[in-house]
């Protein structure tokens, strides 16, 4: 073995090395305020090695990058705990980056001849920080690409060559495929590139001028190994203790819904850029001043902190660097709580925050039966669960409610004035209908036209004075209607009462309950009336809401509701979306329709 | 004079500092190739989902007297995370062998992968037009001078109803054994 390592030596000078780098001295001996450099040196690796790895399974394209990162998050062995470490990895190394650079200017660290260390050590904090913006982007998630869209339009307003930035950065006019290979290219190859090799400048030059001791010096000088070593391993420890321990809580990062340029969302930075968000949002940089937030006060910041090795120079200069970045620190985490208060207190943030994480769970449901090559994002737009309610909001809450809301859960400004249309179709439902007291109210035909029609008529005034045979037959009469719709939630009904809607499929048609005297029902009786044939089906339903002035409907007795599809404001899959929603048929997975 | 803490004398001291070092350095080293590891290996766990029978016609549309009728088969293609249903994989020439059975071939050419053609009439036999390969009703090379390596790939069949089934395979071309691809 030692003949082994001698040869090894003998070729690479490999023990002079080992030697060099175990045995830099330490003067004053190993302390713990030394380690950040080591943390940092650290998480970079995590994030090589964890980053390649990811590659492995990574694909950068708007139809394939949310789907990869599904994968990797919610199929692959350990993939979730992957993604998570180099996730919160970053996190850390953020907040490391700011306890290092505190360090080295509170120690004086940075003054002659140590001004060049400083400035690659700055450099490699804008190098970090720009490696967490593009990585940002690479799920293709809403989160990810709203929050950078911020960014690139903030790089699109600085002066003259703005526009041309963003351009390049983009890839292309808009984002897409060319956004994800650049973004990628940059975060996985170009930063990194240069990461490493400011890395190796920065402790080229570190170990050329020698670490700088805190004075007083409490000990003897000592050799890096084992003293100094042993604490930077503990301190590194400590700071994957933390990752590890946020990894676990929330179980990975967050996987958003796919990106959906057409989908509002309300995109926030990542934490630690809150403040430069919440910033902008200041008064002061309201409009045309917007450009000094977003690009002047970051230079000049920028410029402070490279001047700061000639300022540090002086007594006053190193207190005002001090004094500096202390303000800077607190006007961060001002700003931060600010932005974070502001969204805690806002109820519509909140509701789209919830919004936005029903439709990450809901997507990752429907892509569990695999995902079209179109990308997850058309599981969503074909999901009757997600788009119905939207649709209705829109279109039909101004009139029609869901459940008494609009479908989303809020409340139009206009009050209920046609049915509320929660559970259409069902029994339930047409019962209320047929309730003398319920028809001519608010939740059915209240606020319409109807109310005085013929029908409401009938209701409140014929149907009381059924005997009890005809109310026998209406009830039959009224599962057979039911049973029309076809809905999925009273299959076993239906299918369990199979006699009696023949039965009532008979009463429809004859003469004991009146319904034919103005409604066809498969061929038979008066068509003044809508014809009951299918009714609450989805065929029907898709027909009545496409145009409910049609002969086969309403025809001229039509209140207001609008011919959605003859006059195409809606589109045939838009139609077939909100009527599918409304009669409850959607993808249910099958462990839980169980 | 007793003092209360007696300093480990150093060389122990070191020893254990050193120790410690190594093993936290260790623990360090080893999370995250760890955790990549196993994503790297999951495409071990995934079990491959060759084998499956897909419907691919009907026994009514079968002419009978033997004929050959070709049909695509369309299978459910799984690409990682795309599933796309209805993908055409290929085609099968279906006939009727006697009462309630179906022979199933596989249409590619067992030479070079040119599509057979079925050649209907008194001597009805499938020809390869790329290098003029006869094959019979069964499958069997007809023709000596024929280059294909070996016969027609059978498929397996199964009726349900009236529907048929195929396990749709095919199989590399130019070698004498059938070697799935
Ligand atoms: S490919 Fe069929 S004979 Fe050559």
């Amino acid at each position: 073995m030692k003949s082994f390592f001698d040869w090894i030596d003998h070729r690479t000078g490999s023990k002079k090395l080992l030697h060099e780098v175990l045995f830099e001295n330490v003067p004053g001996g190993a302390r713990w305020r030394y380690a950040w450099g080591s943390t940092l040196v650290f998480c970079f690796s995590i994030q090589v090695v964890t980053g390649l790895f990811l590659w492995l399974a990574y694909s950068p394209s708007s139809q394939t990058a949310w789907e990869s990162v599904y994968y990797i998050q919610h199929v692959m062995w350990g993939g979730w705990f992957l993604r998570g470490l180099h996730h919160f990895t970053a996190q850390a190394m953020t907040v490391l980056l700011a306890l290092h650079l505190m360090q080295v200017v509170i120690d004086g660290a940075y003054k002659a001849p140590r001004e060049v260390n400083f400035w690659t050590g700055v450099l490699l904090l804008l190098l970090v920080l720009a490696l967490s913006l593009t990585g940002y982007l690479l799920p293709w998630d809403q989160k990810g690409y709203w929050a950078t869209r911020v960014a690139t339009g903030i790089a699109g307003i600085t002066p003259m060559i703005g526009p041309a930035v963003e351009r390049l950065v983009v890839g292309a006019n808009d984002y897409g495929h060319h956004t994800l290979t650049r973004f990628f290219a940059l975060h996985a190859g170009i930063i990194p590139g240069g990461i490493i090799a400011f890395i190796v400048a920065h402790v080229y030059l570190f170990r050329r001028h020698g670490l700088t001791a805190k004075l007083p010096k409490k000990a003897p000088d000592s050799p890096f190994w084992p003293d100094q070593v042993f604490r930077d391993a503990v301190v590194c420890l400590a700071v994957l203790i933390v990752i590890l321990f946020f990894n676990f809580r929330s179980h990975g990062a967050d996987l958003d819904a796919p990106a959906d340029p057409s989908e509002p969302y309300p995109a926030r930075p990542e934490w630690y850029f809150l403040f430069l968000f919440q910033m902008l949002k200041l008064p002061v940089f309201k409009g045309s001043m917007e450009v000094v937030g977003a690009i002047v006060v970051p230079t000049v910041v920028m410029v402070v902190l490279v001047a700061m090795p000639y300022l540090g120079n002086s007594k006053q200069g190193h207190r005002f660097n001090l004094g500096f970045l202390w303000a800077m620190l607190g006007v961060m985490a001002s700003l931060t709580y600010l932005a974070m208060n502001e969204d805690r207190n806002d109820p519509g943030f909140q509701a789209d925050v919830r919004a936005a994480k029903w439709e990450a769970e809901r997507v990752i449901t429907l892509a569990g039966e695999g995902i079209p090559t179109t990308g997850a994002i058309t599981l969503l737009r074909n999901d009757p669960l997600t788009q119905g309610p939207k649709i209705f909001a829109r279109n039909c809450a101004s009139c029609h409610r869901y459940d008494g809301h609009d479908g989303l859960g809020g409340q139009p400004k206009d009050k209920i004035s046609a049915s509320d249309l929660k559970g259409f179709g069902s029994r339930e439902w047409l019962t209320g209908l047929f309730d003398p007291e319920k028809i001519a109210g608010p939740l059915y035909w209240g606020g319409t036209e109807h109310a005085e029609g013929k029908m409401a008529k009938f209701v409140k005034e014929d149907v009381p004075e059924f005997n009890a045979e005809q109310k026998e037959k209406l009830r039959q009469g009224l599962i057979a209607l039911s049973a029309e719709a076809g809905l999925k939630a009273q299959a076993a009904l239906d299918k369990r009462d199979a006699a009696l809607i023949a039965e009532g499929q008979k009463e429809l048609k004859g003469s004991t309950i009146n319904c034919a005297d103005c409604h066809k029902f498969h061929g038979d009786g008066d068509d003044t009336g809508p014809d009951l044939t299918g009714w609450g089906s989805r065929e029907w339903l898709t027909a009545f809401i496409s145009d409910a002035s049609h002969e086969r409907f309403y025809g001229e007795k039509n209140d207001r509701m609008p011919a959605f599809g003859t006059d195409k404001m809606l589109t045939e899959r838009e139609i077939g979306l909100v009527a599918d929603w409304l009669r409850g048929e959607w993808y249910v997975p099958k462990s839980r329709a169980e | 004079m007793h003092q209360p803490h007696v300093p480990p004398p150093p060389d122990r001291r070191n020893f254990l500092t050193k120790a410690a070092s190594i093993v936290i350095g260790g623990a360090l080293a080893v999370v995250a190739p760890v955790a990549g590891l196993f994503v790297l290996l999951d495409p071990l766990r995934r079990k491959s989902q060759a084998g499956t029978f897909v419907k691919v016609g009907s026994l009514s549309s079968l002419p009978a007297g033997g004929a050959a009728q070709k049909f695509q088969v369309l299978e459910t293609k799984t690409d990682v995370w795309n599933v796309t249903p209805n993908e055409p994989v290929g085609a099968v020439y279906l006939q009727r062998v006697g009462e309630g059975k179906v022979r199933a071939l596989n249409a590619k050419c067992p030479h070079a992968g040119c599509f057979v053609n079925f050649k209907p009439g008194d001597a009805m036999h499938y020809h390869c037009p790329c290098h003029n390969s006869s094959f019979g009703m069964d499958g069997k090379i007809l023709n000596p001078n024929s280059p294909s390596p070996r016969a027609l790939d059978e498929l397996p069949v199964e009726l349900r109803g009236t529907e048929i089934w195929v396990r749709f395979q095919n199989f590399r071309a130019g070698v004498k054994d059938r070697e799935p691809v």
